[in-house]
């Protein structure tokens, strides 16, 4: 929707609806206004799930704790898949950390228009403030499995590496991926439902496609820049290049990565912005 | 004082494509298909034909001043709903634009957002941020809100445990507390119980005094009278009528249906939720059969629903709704209102049928009235719901005390069987 609100007199905003062609633009401002939205949105996810589950905030910590031991015993120990000299346990615990943000990201902000349909239909926000509230309900997830992973580095003798200052870059990096795909998805999924049952395949597919269970390492070298077009890679490599001091600086294959995301995202806003229009419409 | 503009209103207009409904999304492989017949069309949105679409609202056009209250008034499907949604911003129009000075807060439903799990409190706080309320205008208002509610005792339970009263309550307190300069308020009313709708309307009419701006659609009539000055009546998606509210009231109720004293419904007309249900007709007959749109208020009349079932009917009462044309309720009716016929028809089978009954002579005032029609199985489902079906005018020739020349008050008008003794 197109609106200028222009300055007329003290407190008097002059809105004028009229039907958009083409892209249109980010609308960004709304976005600013409706700010405290997201953070509702946020808190309500996270009480809402903690409420509403026997086990609430442990769901949090189980998820990621359960899939690295999994990993750890078939992967680590009877496969011997290599991590880089770092024990299996810690290896894996900070690919899925990231992980984790991203795909609550895929299956939550992907279906979060679709769930939140009576807002959509009944009052006027910008609608991006659904994917994304979905988006950062992970980072507090985040958070608290991160206590786990410092819980392994000391039981583990790790100390964390002098670069652990650009950690919140690459989670910055993690959630401008989460977002773009969050985006896409959700406005992609209001226009056609299959969306909801291609996400968990797709959640699945990319798991493999990152090095969460194997090192990025074992990638022959030509390849590597071809792999890192998955954002999630530099991600991971980055996390673990951050807190564990693995050899792979974060060179080409972060750059590449960050490059994609940030391109992912530009382009998932615009289209969710053209699609935006027809929600009420077609939610 | 120079009368300010609240909104300006231009040649708007909004292109629905039929059968748009929830259901009716596209799939994934219709558009890879379309995309291999036809490259180029798969993100473009309009590129289905003409004919697989409507105009919900078309060339419509009006201003708004300042502290105005307007009504908005239309059968279902006039495009009321649309008007709101657009100017509320939920959707955009296909033509036209709209100009609006101030901040506008809509309530098109109440309770937006409201989540069963989480307490009334942390509801209150979700809700207005959801209607566009800061985290601080939510604090200084809270208590107002809760004391509003009325629901002070159970501000820390999860509204799932409340009732359906409580909850209304509490949502429109919330809604209430939004203080925008433009208010556009769809329907609201029609939810809860009189007390309920008494308080509703209370608090319209004080924002309506406050001098903001309140664009108001309702069905019910009287409330339409209390709180509105001016309507605009609204039908197949055009702006008909705008006029002093006792005028659009007056002409809402007693146009766009046959003056023949019947109404039919051809099978578009008839929403698919309706189904097994499907109305026909409906019939007004004098005592020989004909169909009149005139009777005579000391002569009885037999309305007569015509429908057919598509499948049988469990609990399926077919009654009629008598309104004078201000929207008062003069009688609700049901064809299984007799406890024997009750037991009869406790299951209807599939078929078509004819449930007719009769309004006595000596019971109705002079004047034009209107039959509505419903069809619903009690506390299962409402099939069908059509509040003006047809009207009709009655005639006082006869009626008792028509010596004096003089409207009376009331819309029945009995023979009262009056006596008079010396004592």
């Amino acid at each position: 929707m197109a609106h200028t609100a222009l300055a007329n007199k003290p407190e008097e905003e002059i809105l004028i609806i009229r039907p958009t062609r083409g892209w249109g633009t980010l609308n960004l401002r709304d976005l600013w206004i409706y700010r405290e939205l997201v953070y509702f949105l946020t808190w309500r996810d996270l009480k809402v799930r903690y409420k509403q589950t026997a086990l609430g905030a442990a769901w949090a910590i189980l998820q990621p704790v359960l899939s690295m031991v999994v990993f750890s015993v078939f992967f680590g120990g009877l496969l011997n898949v290599p991590s880089d000299g770092i024990p299996y346990p810690v290896f894996s615990y900070t690919g899925l950390l990231p992980w984790g943000v991203f795909s609550k990201a895929l299956n939550d902000a992907g279906r979060s228009l679709v769930t939140n349909r009576t807002m959509i239909t009944k009052i006027y926000f910008p609608r991006m403030v659904i994917p994304l509230a979905s988006v950062l309900a992970g980072v507090v997830d985040f958070l608290i499995a991160f206590i786990v992973l410092l819980g392994l580095m000391v039981y583990f003798h790790i100390q964390p590496t002098s670069n652990v200052w650009a950690l919140p870059l690459f989670l910055l990096l993690a959630l401008i991926t989460a977002s773009g795909v969050g985006l896409w998805l959700s406005a992609m999924n209001v226009l056609y439902r299959d969306i909801g049952y291609i996400i968990p395949f797709l959640t699945q597919l990319w798991f493999y496609l990152t090095p969460i269970v194997y090192p990025s390492s074992e990638i022959p070298e030509k390849w590597q820049l071809l792999y890192a077009l998955n954002p999630m890679v530099g991600v991971v490599e980055g996390f673990r290049w951050a807190l564990l001091g693995t050899e792979t600086a974060p060179g080409p294959m972060v750059a590449v990565s960050a490059v994609i995301a940030v391109l992912m995202l530009i382009t998932g806003m615009f289209y969710f912005r053209r699609m935006e229009r027809t929600f009420a419409d077609m939610v | 004082m120079m009368s300010e503009l609240a909104i300006k209103v231009e040649d708007l207009g909004k292109q629905y494509r039929i059968g748009l409904s929830p259901e009716r999304y596209r799939t994934l492989r219709d558009s890879l298909v379309q995309a291999v017949t036809a490259p180029g069309q798969l993100i473009r949105l309009n590129g289905s034909r003409s004919r697989d679409r409507i105009w919900a609202l078309q060339e419509v056009s009006f201003d708004v001043q300042k502290g105005q209250v307007l009504g908005v008034i239309g059968r279902n499907g006039a495009g009321k709903s649309t008007l709101l949604k657009i100017l509320s911003r939920v959707t955009e129009p296909t033509t036209g634009m709209v100009e609006i000075h101030g901040r506008v807060g809509s309530l098109l439903e109440v309770g937006t957002g409201f989540h069963p799990e989480l307490t009334g409190r942390e509801n209150i706080y979700l809700n207005g941020a959801i209607l566009g309320m800061k985290r601080a205008e939510i604090d200084a208002k809270f208590d107002e809100i809760v004391a509003f509610s009325e629901v002070e005792k159970f501000i820390d339970t999860p509204v799932k445990r409340y009732s359906s009263g409580m909850y209304l309550r509490l949502a429109f307190a919330v809604a209430a507390h939004l203080e925008p300069d433009i208010l556009v308020v769809d329907e609201v009313l029609a939810v809860g119980d009189a007390e309920f709708q008494r308080k509703c309307l209370g608090k319209m009419s004080d924002v309506a005094q406050q001098g903001r701006t309140v664009l108001f659609v309702s069905h019910n009539m009287s409330a339409i009278l209390r709180l509105t000055e001016e309507s605009l009546v609204l039908d197949k998606g055009r702006l008909l009528l705008r006029a002093p509210t006792t005028q659009a009231v007056d002409f809402y109720m007693s146009s766009g249906f046959s003056d023949t004293g019947q109404r039919l419904w051809e099978p578009d007309e008839v929403p698919s939720e309706a189904a097994p249900f499907r109305p026909l007709a409906v019939r007004l007959c004098d005592t020989l059969g004909r169909v009149v749109d005139t009777i005579r208020s000391t002569e009885p009349v037999s309305v007569a629903v015509d429908y057919e079932l598509s499948a049988p009917v469990t609990g399926l009462r077919v009654g009629i709704y008598l309104l004078t044309t201000r929207g008062e309720y003069v009688l609700t009716s049901f064809d299984t209102d007799d406890p024997e016929l009750y037991e009869q028809y406790s299951v209807r089978p599939a078929g078509r049928y004819v449930s007719a009954c009769t309004l006595p002579g000596n019971f109705l005032n002079e004047g034009r009235y209107v039959i509505g029609l419903n069809a619903s199985s009690f506390r299962v489902k409402r099939y069908f719901q059509d509040e003006q079906a047809l009207t009709f005018t009655v005639d006082g020739a006869g009626a008792p005390g028509m010596q004096w020349p003089e409207a009376r008050l009331g819309p029945v008008r009995p023979d009262l069987n009056w006596k008079i003794e010396a004592a």
